[in-house]
């Protein structure tokens, strides 16, 4: 009974970290998608190059752990912006077909450039001493930097959502996510909340990248290969909405470590196939607008 | 690539006899080498070894003769791999083919070389039934049956009767887990479970997890050497799993030498089984080490995949000094079978004519902190190990 008691524990502890990290990378794409109707599937590359500038800085320039991370942030975030004003907005209110293209493409080049500068190997992650071992919360000892990882995840969702309820830029994005027409005859500069809000959802994916990078290790193809896990948390979610992908994220986090504790020869099996039921059920995911 | 395709125009010229001068002959050899995906690592490790065997020894080659590699990238998958031995072997029609990290592209490309008769002299992949594939497929590594059933067996003698295997699901990772078990249960411990993981880059926290919970006396751990065993060394540390009483063994690949400063003190005390390490007291080891910090200027450290790709390039040199460079591939294949160094970095090694694998010592190791460095360091020696897969499981 203690033994299945501590596996459960085991399970959702590495799935809430999981899940964490999932949410910080999806939620931009799930906005943008939502609001601009575009679809990125190269959002997974920020998050990609948040964790190689974070794992630069700190191998090669001995730059702190929080530092690095800052860093890493901000400089996705203006190579973001830069790609927005020349590329993407090119592509808003297109066609399907040449974004995913597009988008695709982008993928690629990024896989080609990073492989080019960092080499092909594994990027080392090693959080401060600090953050690593074992933290002992009185019942049971927990590894620290994905206690760590929990908390901050905790404190940023909550920030997140307190900006999007609480502040004019949130209620802005709201009103054009339900009606992008009435929003802008109303006088909202769409063009400029789409630049934000893309910049934003880029730098969520980067601080969710180099957080992460312990869970989904930095490499190469990295945007390729986590790709599935982004789109599952966004289409079961639902598009356009903050909570829906928190749900989302929370459900495959926890699902797929659970899958990987008891049946790991299965690998992501079971994750696929909960997706496809859970799309059967809900076709707009579970918080969609109608 | 003109001036090769020149120079084996030359050469078949010359082995056609028009020429008669004793001039240019060139044999080319095939490098096949994981150059990217996320078996690199090793892959660099090995394109070291070989290179510096080539640098200094070519000038040993009988006069005329010149040796050429043909280098192509198997990326790790088994298709690529297939594809560019293809190429090799039909479009630069070379007279042997070397290399390989990873087992599945071994285990893909040994067909083509039974078809073609060329050799096929395995540095690395150690997929225990890969020579059996192919007559012309020989090997200087090592297989996963020869380190991982020792330390089975080891971990019996010291009192863990309780164990429990982790390993990479693919080809290597289940020898290690067969291999482990095996030894581990015919010396009377009991197993409480098993778990496989995807081989590249994974999350290793929630299978370590598995293995605090399960609580054994010891655990079993193999990833590919390189940077997948840092990774799973933090998973290890982060979960506790030592501090839980949890000793960990495995083969040699969980503490690679070139990965040692990656993971430090926290590396220290574990015991793992293996074909060489940095630290072995042998005259040629020490004669090896300094050649190699003279070319490569402390910038890298050699593994046991470094070392086989050197003895490898040290057989195939050997060869061409004793035919003068002219062998068919079951020539090459009967002086390979044949093969004897008492002197390799590694100890005395021979082929095995019968497996067409090694014959070698097999160290078991603790590490430890040795003037701030964590290290290897052999507490025994199992003297002329054979690979025990292929006595329990005689060719029908």
């Amino acid at each position: 009974m203690a033994d299945i008691f501590s596996s459960i524990i085991s399970v959702g502890f590495h799935g809430l970290a999981l899940a964490m990290v999932l949410y910080l990378i999806s939620v931009g794409l799930s906005v943008t998608m939502g609001l601009m109707g575009f679809i990125n599937l190269a959002h997974g590359a920020f998050a990609m190059l948040g964790g190689y500038l974070m794992t630069w800085l700190m191998s090669r320039y001995d730059v702190p752990f929080g530092l690095a991370l800052a860093g890493a942030v901000i400089g996705v975030v203006l190579i973001s912006i830069i790609l927005e004003r020349l590329l993407y907005r090119r592509f808003y209110g297109g066609d399907e077909l040449d974004q995913v293209l597009m988008t695709m493409g982008l993928i690629f080049i990024t896989i080609a450039s990073v492989t080019y500068i960092w080499g092909p190997v594994t990027q080392p992650m090693r959080p401060p001493a600090a953050l690593s071992g074992q933290i002992d919360l009185g019942f049971r000892s927990f590894p620290t930097y994905r206690t760590f990882l929990i908390v901050c995840g905790a404190i940023l969702v909550t920030l997140l959502w307190l900006a999007l309820e609480r502040t004019r830029f949130g209620a802005q994005v709201r009103a054009a996510v339900d009606n992008l027409r009435m929003a802008q005859t109303i006088g909202i500069n769409t063009s400029r909340l789409f630049a934000a809000t893309f910049a934003l959802g880029s730098g969520l994916a980067a601080l969710g990248g180099g957080l992460g990078a312990e869970i989904l290790p930095i490499t190469t193809f990295y945007a390729l290969e986590n790709l599935v896990y982004f789109l599952i948390v966004v289409a079961v979610g639902g598009l356009g909405s903050i909570r829906g992908p928190f749900v989302a994220a929370l459900l495959v986090g926890i699902s797929d470590t659970a899958f990987k504790y008891i049946a790991p020869e299965f690998g992501a099996f079971f994750i696929y196939a909960l997706t496809m039921v859970l799309l059967l059920w809900f076709p707009r995911g579970l918080f969609g607008r109608t | 690539m003109v001036s090769g395709k020149l120079l084996f125009a030359l050469a078949s010229v010359a082995t056609l006899g028009s020429v008669t001068t004793a001039s240019a002959q060139t044999i080319k050899i095939g490098w096949v080498n994981s150059y990217s995906g996320f078996l690199a690592q090793a892959g660099d490790q090995m394109e070291k070894g070989l290179n510096l065997y080539v640098k200094l020894h070519t000038k040993d080659l009988p006069p005329g003769v010149k040796v050429e590699f043909v280098r192509r990238d198997d990326t790790g998958a088994p298709e690529v791999g297939k594809r560019v031995a293809q190429e090799l072997i039909t479009r630069e029609r070379v007279q042997m083919l070397m290399g390989v990290v990873a087992s599945p592209v071994a285990a893909a490309i040994a067909p083509l070389t039974a078809e073609a008769k060329i050799p096929f002299v395995i540095t690395n992949a150690g997929g225990v039934a890969i020579p059996r594939i192919s007559p012309y497929v020989t090997r200087f590594s090592f297989t996963l049956w020869q380190t991982a059933l020792p330390i089975g067996t080891w971990s019996v003698k010291q009192g863990w009767k309780r164990g429990f295997s982790a390993v990479a699901d693919f080809i290597p990772g289940h020898d290690a887990e067969g291999a482990f078990i095996k030894g581990f249960t015919d010396a009377g411990g009991q197993m409480l479970g098993s778990v496989r993981f995807p081989p590249a880059s994974a999350d290793y926290a929630p299978f370590m997890q598995r293995i605090k919970d399960a609580k054994p006396d010891v655990a079993f751990v193999w990833v590919p050497a390189g940077p997948a065993a840092t990774a799973i060394m933090k998973a290890i540390k982060d979960l506790g799993l030592r501090e839980a009483g949890i000793n960990i063994v495995s083969a040699h690949d969980l503490l690679p030498d070139e990965e040692l400063p990656n993971i430090g003190a926290f590396g220290a005390d574990i015991v793992t089984a293996g074909n060489y390490s940095t630290t072995g007291v042998r005259p040629a080891n020490t004669a090896f080490l300094k050649a190699w910090d003279e070319e490569y200027k402390g910038k890298a450290i050699p593994n046991f995949t470094s070392v086989a790709a050197w003895d490898a390039a040290h057989a195939i040199f050997e060869l061409i000094k004793t035919t003068k460079g002219k062998f068919t591939g079951d020539e090459a294949m009967k002086f390979f079978a044949a093969w004897k160094d008492p002197d390799s970095p590694r100890g005395p090694i021979s082929i095995d004519p019968a497996t067409r694998d090694m014959i070698q010592d097999i160290y078991i190791r603790r590490s430890e902190m040795k003037n701030g460095k964590l290290v290897n360091t052999d507490i025994e020696t199992i003297k002329a190990v054979k690979d025990p897969w292929k006595e329990l499981n005689p060719p029908k």
